[in-house]
């Protein structure tokens, strides 16, 4: 326990100092009333996320990576602690449309065309019509979906499904975008593509990222920093610094700075296991 | 190109025509027969001459050619039709047209009235537990009363505050219309997923906007089956409020004097048209149904 907490207070000082706090959560832990025995999806977490960064949270099911995304995203309240988004609660955060939200289904309306559905959070802010197909034509562009705005989404695959929901997400230009294994459905040549097409995404907006994933390969690739969980409780067991450049394509994953911190990573979630 | 289309409609024709087609013709035959049969008797005692001998040609002829047959043949049912239609001026209550833009007309309005009593039940139901718990046991409830027996208590009470003609038989027609509306809006209402609910959650969406954006729109493939069964239910309102009025115009009405009368041709010639008129309903709102969820598809 006590090493535990040792080690996430390393990562309560942000990375540069003087830089601004996206995320700040202290001490939050979020319990479940079940039939035998209080169930705690989250326990003691202490985690800021700066602005510009791009956070990657990964553990085994039931490490409560979820779980701490959704109190993040007032999606689900905490039991104890205090959360704080862009310094203010995350219900006024959610209300001040400071997030983007990224499931791990696309969610895309099928009575409404792939433009239609970018638009929708600029319709529900009362954008104009035009104003919000500008808006939505550029980001479908910016995804790489020219082209398909009229298309339904079931004429559409998979993969491209999910980047109309990343195209939606981004549509009112939120300063976090919150993704929740968004390509954990689909195959792993669509997903190393759309993991490039990510990092781009984030290289050139620098948008406050946190990203949900079990893949390892996944959260080495694009975060700059990744928050190893662990079960039973659901705790933060260690926070690794990437020392990967910013810039990174895919080749990076064969090299030793990758293979090291993909080492680091497993080790992490291999202790968290023995626990 | 064409040619492979007209292979392919060939082929449905076929496929699908031909069942109906063998249907109709079995349905005709055995309505012949029993036209024979069920007649015999009248035309030999009322039709044909006792003091002189006939053949079966003539007992045949004889029960396919009857006043008032216990079952009239089609082929008297569809004169009959074809004298109304062709033989009077749209508004002479001997056209059976003009009964069924009366009988049309409160089905239309009790089908309105009906659809928006129950979206607005509805969408009442799924967004206050309350008013669900309070409410749908009652509307279950109202479906147990035989239609029969709140038509009469309709017309007398709305009678006596003054409404009459089209109004208490729409709101006839409107008691048996919103139930399956009611119910089938509960469900659709419901059915988006959780995932779409949290989306709109995200974006701050007030519940209007969730309604109007996410829930309507998923609700509609549920609303066009239950609008395709409440007109028809509708219609079956609207005819049985002609019943207890003494009505002088609607296919109700028409029905009532038809038995009256013991004029059995009057009576088929206006069931015929009570089914084509229902026909014709449902098939208008499948036609809206298509029009409207022409870009849906389940993935």
């Amino acid at each position: 326990m006590n090493s535990q907490s040792a080690l996430s207070a390393s990562s309560v000082a942000p990375r540069i100092t003087g830089e601004r706090l996206a995320v700040e959560v202290r001490n939050a832990s979020v319990i479940y009333q079940a039939k035998d025995a209080p169930v705690h999806a989250l326990s003691d977490i202490d985690l800021d996320i700066a602005e510009g960064e791009f956070v990657a949270l990964i553990g085994p099911s039931g490490c409560g990576k979820t779980t701490l995304m959704r109190v993040i995203a007032d999606l689900e309240s905490i039991s104890a602690g205090q959360v704080l988004v862009n310094g203010v609660s995350p219900h006024e955060a959610r209300l001040a449309r400071a997030y983007g939200y990224v499931f791990q289904a696309p969610a895309l309306f099928p009575w409404r065309t792939v433009l239609a559905n970018v638009t929708l959070p600029l319709q529900i802010m009362g954008r104009s019509r035009e104003e919000a197909r500008r808006i939505a034509l550029e980001h479908l562009a910016h995804v790489g979906l020219g082209g398909f705005e009229q298309k339904y989404p079931w004429q559409l695959s998979g993969g491209m499904q999910q980047r109309v929901s990343i195209a939606r997400a981004l549509s009112f230009e939120p300063k976090i975008l919150m993704m929740d294994e968004p390509f954990g459905a689909l195959d792993e040549i669509t997903r190393d593509r759309l993991n490039e097409q990510l990092q781009q995404l984030w290289q050139r907006e620098r948008r406050t990222v946190v990203f949900v994933t079990h893949s390892i390969a996944e959260a080495v690739y694009l975060s700059t920093r990744i928050v190893v969980m662990s079960p039973r409780p659901g705790r933060i067991v260690k926070v690794i610094q990437s020392p990967l450049p910013d810039e990174r394509h895919l080749g990076l994953r064969d090299s030793t700075d990758f293979m090291a911190v993909a080492h680091e990573v497993r080790e992490a979630l291999a202790e968290g296991h023995h626990d | 190109m064409t040619e492979a289309v007209w292979r392919a409609s060939w082929q449905r024709l076929r496929l699908q025509g031909a069942p109906v087609l063998v249907v109709l013709l079995s349905v005709l035959l055995l309505w012949y027969a029993g036209a024979w049969a069920m007649n015999a008797q009248g035309a030999i005692e009322r039709v044909l001459p006792a003091d002189q001998p006939w053949s079966w040609q003539d007992l045949l002829a004889a029960t396919l050619s009857m006043e008032r047959p216990v079952l009239p043949a089609p082929h008297q049912v569809a004169a009959d039709l074809w004298a109304s239609l062709t033989g009077w001026p749209m508004d002479s209550p001997r056209n059976l047209l003009f009964h069924v833009a009366v009988t049309g007309e409160s089905t239309l309005w009790g089908f309105v009235m009906g659809t928006a009593l129950g979206l607005l039940l509805a969408v009442a139901i799924v967004h206050s537990r309350t008013l669900d718990r309070a409410l749908l046991p009652w509307i279950v409830a109202s479906q147990t009363v035989p239609v029969l027996a709140i038509a009469p208590i309709v017309l007398v009470i709305l009678g006596s505050l003054g409404f009459s003609g089209v109004a208490p038989k729409a709101v006839i027609a409107m008691y048996l219309c919103f139930f399956p509306v009611t119910v089938a809006m509960v469900q659709g209402l419901r059915s988006p997923q959780r995932i779409e609910t949290e989306m709109l959650y995200t974006y701050a969406a007030s519940r209007w906007q969730a309604l109007w954006l996410l829930r309507l729109p998923a609700a509609l493939p549920f609303l066009f089956p239950a609008l395709r069964v409440g007109i028809a239910a509708g219609l079956v309102g609207a005819m049985v409020a002609e019943l207890p009025t003494g009505a002088q115009a609607g296919l109700g009405a028409r029905l009532l004097t038809g038995s009256y009368y013991g004029n059995t041709v009057q009576i088929w010639s206006a069931l015929v048209m009570s089914a084509l008129l229902g026909l014709a309903l449902t098939a208008a709102v499948a036609a809206v149904e298509q029009l409207v969820l022409r870009n849906r598809r389940q993935a």
